[in-house]
């Protein structure tokens, strides 16, 4: 029996080293920056030992303004974009004939460069002084004024910012939910049919439940990504996102250690944390009401 | 209920785009089943049986051909509104929905003026529940139930609405030899007790045989043919049926009719009163008694003892299968003795079909053969 402990703990080793070198110890190492006051990457040294860091953090302007930036995406963009794709999913499962073609359509952001996609969106959304860009074409024809999506109001951009992010995120969610139609099991159906089950009790009562954990998975996975936001912002806002009040979490961690701004990894340390004990939560949350919704 | 099959047909466009054939996996099928009896529908895999439960319940639309309940064609109702039970062969229990939860379902869909008040729905559950004999299992899930249980919730979820018939796909064949035998029986008694026209489909004749009213032998999409179980076993009409009914299965020869005498081989085993000509002779395992003077001789291999049967196991250079089997007396295997076993055939258990019709030939009737 011991033997066998130990022969299984040695199968580990690679991995637990691994993981340890490379997730542990740095989560540990950044919990203790965060606590650390006036941290110098150059000299090694640090004032004293303390929570000023996160009381910075927590009354620095940029850093409220992301994790609201955070909190509307996350909240917009998941449960719309899992919707989505439920509801093109459950279309594309009933059209068999077009279910090739358009599972490829739908597909075609996921293998696509972020960078690209948001460049197209750029395109589409942005205002120069020689067209006011493809939507505002058309919100012109209905008769209403040109927007500045990109540089414009704040409601505007972050619209930009959620409709992008759900697009982005859409084909993966619609393959996992596609295949997760395609493999409830037909008799099943053909049970509700012969007992006259109305379509909709039949999607309620059979197709929801069993897809269920699929979804889940998704909504999890949706809003661990969401919390961890920050190159599709790049891509479509630009690099300096403070100043476009578009930034995230993740965005103020990069900027605090490596952007114009950037040398202060104590503070970029405390805002990880924060993320991480918030993402933690949710998922925890999420993981807690999953249990107890989802049966087998 | 009675169910009537007029001339049924249904064919599926086939799979392969370049083979233009369609498949036919029910063809002419004609019979009239008769109210509250226990129907068993019987034959090898992919021969339609389940096409012709599912055209019986409307989850298939015949090609040609109709159906009718007590005389009123139903070919063109919907499945809901047919008012049938059908029990899957994997019987298909939502996974997500406890035993009460499962059964109740069909009574839950009721709309508008057919809705039940709660109180009734319950009673009505309960009833099923104790019929099938899982009351005690009510709050289980599906996953934490036997195999043999899970099939009594498929049942009572089928029989809750009171259906004019219950139709089963494969019910037992989910279930190990013990548990086929005693639910098989608890079948019987649930259709007793209901007296709802119910068929099965089975691919194990003797689960047919045994609970059956009547059978019904299909072979690729036909009905080849039907009647009571032991008729169909002592008077089969032709080769298949006689090779697809009896465990261990009937022995078959090579052999011809000279001067009214069966002969296979060299030997002339039997009386038999038809014109000459190629055959081929079914010999039933217990239709071989050892007798030192009997006219058939077979190389003897060995003897086994199963239980309560004694079987001898033969060789024979005529024999389609590798080995010939009689099932004998345990008393009369003292007498059998290597290298060669002899026996007496039984003449009622000695089945003789043309060779290339693989119809049966009877004795006697060969004025009407003759034509
Ligand atoms: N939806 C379908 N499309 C095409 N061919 C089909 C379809 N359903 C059945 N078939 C064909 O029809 C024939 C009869 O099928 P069926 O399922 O009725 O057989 P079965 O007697 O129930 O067999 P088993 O004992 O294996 O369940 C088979 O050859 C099968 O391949
Ligand atoms: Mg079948």
């Amino acid at each position: 029996m011991k033997n066998k402990n130990l022969k299984a703990f040695l199968y580990l080793l690679p991995a637990i080293l691994f993981l340890g070198v490379f997730m542990v110890y740095p989560l540990i190492d950044v919990l203790v920056y965060s606590f650390e006051e006036g941290y110098n990457s150059a000299s090694q040294s640090f004032f004293g030992v303390g929570a000023y860091n996160y009381s910075y953090v927590l009354h620095d302007t940029y850093f409220l303004q992301a994790l609201k930036n955070t909190f509307i995406i996350v909240i917009i963009t998941v449960p719309v974009s899992t919707l989505l794709a439920l509801l093109i999913s459950l279309g594309l499962s009933s059209i068999k004939p077009l279910r090739n073609l358009f599972q490829t359509v739908y597909f075609l952001p996921y293998v696509t460069n972020t960078l690209a996609v948001g460049l197209v969106f750029m395109i589409l959304f942005k205002k120069t002084a020689y067209t006011d860009g493809l939507v505002n074409l058309v919100i012109k024809a209905f008769g209403a004024g040109p927007i500045d999506f990109i540089d414009g109001p704040y409601w505007a951009k972050m619209f930009v910012m959620c409709f992008y992010t759900v697009w982005v995120v859409l084909p993966f969610k619609i393959l996992i939910l596609t295949s997760a139609l395609a493999s409830v099991k037909d008799d099943y159906y053909k049970a509700a049919k012969i007992d006259g089950t109305p379509k909709f009790r039949v999607f309620t009562k059979i197709t929801l439940p069993m897809i269920s954990p699929m979804i889940f998975y998704l909504v999890i996975t949706g809003f661990i990504g969401a919390f961890k936001a920050y190159s599709d912002e790049v891509a479509i806002f630009g690099t300096d996102l403070n100043a476009a009040g578009m930034n995230t979490v993740v965005g103020y961690i990069y900027d605090m250690l490596y952007g114009d701004s950037g040398g202060y990894p104590s503070y970029a340390s405390a805002a990880a944390i924060i993320l991480f004990l918030i993402v933690f939560t949710v998922t925890v949350i999420n993981l807690m009401i999953s249990k107890r919704k989802t049966v087998y | 209920m009675k169910i009537t099959l007029e001339h049924l047909t249904k064919k599926f466009r086939s799979k392969n785009k370049k083979d233009p054939n369609d498949v036919i996996a029910v063809n002419d099928f004609s019979y009239e089943i008769p109210e509250g009896k226990l129907i068993g529908l019987l034959g090898p895999s992919g021969c339609g049986k389940s096409t012709v439960l599912n055209l019986i319940c409307g989850l298939e639309k015949p090609t040609s051909g109709r159906i009718l309940f007590d005389g009123v064609d139903v070919s063109d109702v919907e499945p809901e509104h047919r008012g049938i039970g059908l029990v899957f062969q994997n019987y298909a229990l939502y996974p997500h929905l406890n035993v009460y939860q499962n059964i109740i379902f069909p009574l839950q869909n009721l709309r508008g003026k057919d809705k039940l008040p709660k109180d009734v729905m319950d009673k009505k559950v309960m009833d099923a529940a104790r019929l099938v004999q899982i009351e005690k299992y009510l709050e289980r899930r599906p996953a934490e139930l036997s195999g043999g249980q899970q099939q009594r919730v498929a049942i009572a979820r089928a029989l809750v609405k009171m259906p004019k018939a219950l139709l089963l796909d494969e019910p037992l064949s989910n279930l190990d030899a013990r548990l086929r035998l005693q639910t098989r029986e608890e079948l019987r008694r649930i259709q007793r007790e209901t007296g709802i026209t119910t068929i099965f489909v089975t691919h194990d004749q003797e689960e047919a045989m045994s609970i059956s009213d009547y059978i019904l032998v299909m072979n690729s999409g036909r009905l080849d043919q039907y009647g009571k179980p032991q008729d169909i076993y002592d008077d089969p009409k032709n080769l298949f049926v006689a090779k697809f009914l009896g465990t261990p299965p009937i022995n078959v020869f090579e052999g011809s009719i000279k001067n009214k005498k069966l002969v296979i081989g060299e030997e002339e085993t039997l009386d038999f009163d038809a014109p000459d000509r190629d055959v081929w002779a079914g010999i039933r395992p217990e239709a071989m008694i050892p007798d030192d003077a009997g006219a058939f001789g077979c190389e003897l291999e060995r003897i086994e003892v199963m239980g309560r049967d004694t079987s001898v196991v033969c060789r024979h250079p005529l024999c389609q299968a590798p080995t010939v089997r009689a099932i004998i007396a345990a008393e009369q295997a003292v007498g059998v003795k290597p290298p060669v076993a002899r026996f007496t055939l039984k003449p009622s258990k000695v089945l003789v079909f043309d060779k290339n019709t693989e119809e049966r030939i009877r004795p006697g009737a060969e004025a009407e053969d003759e034509k």
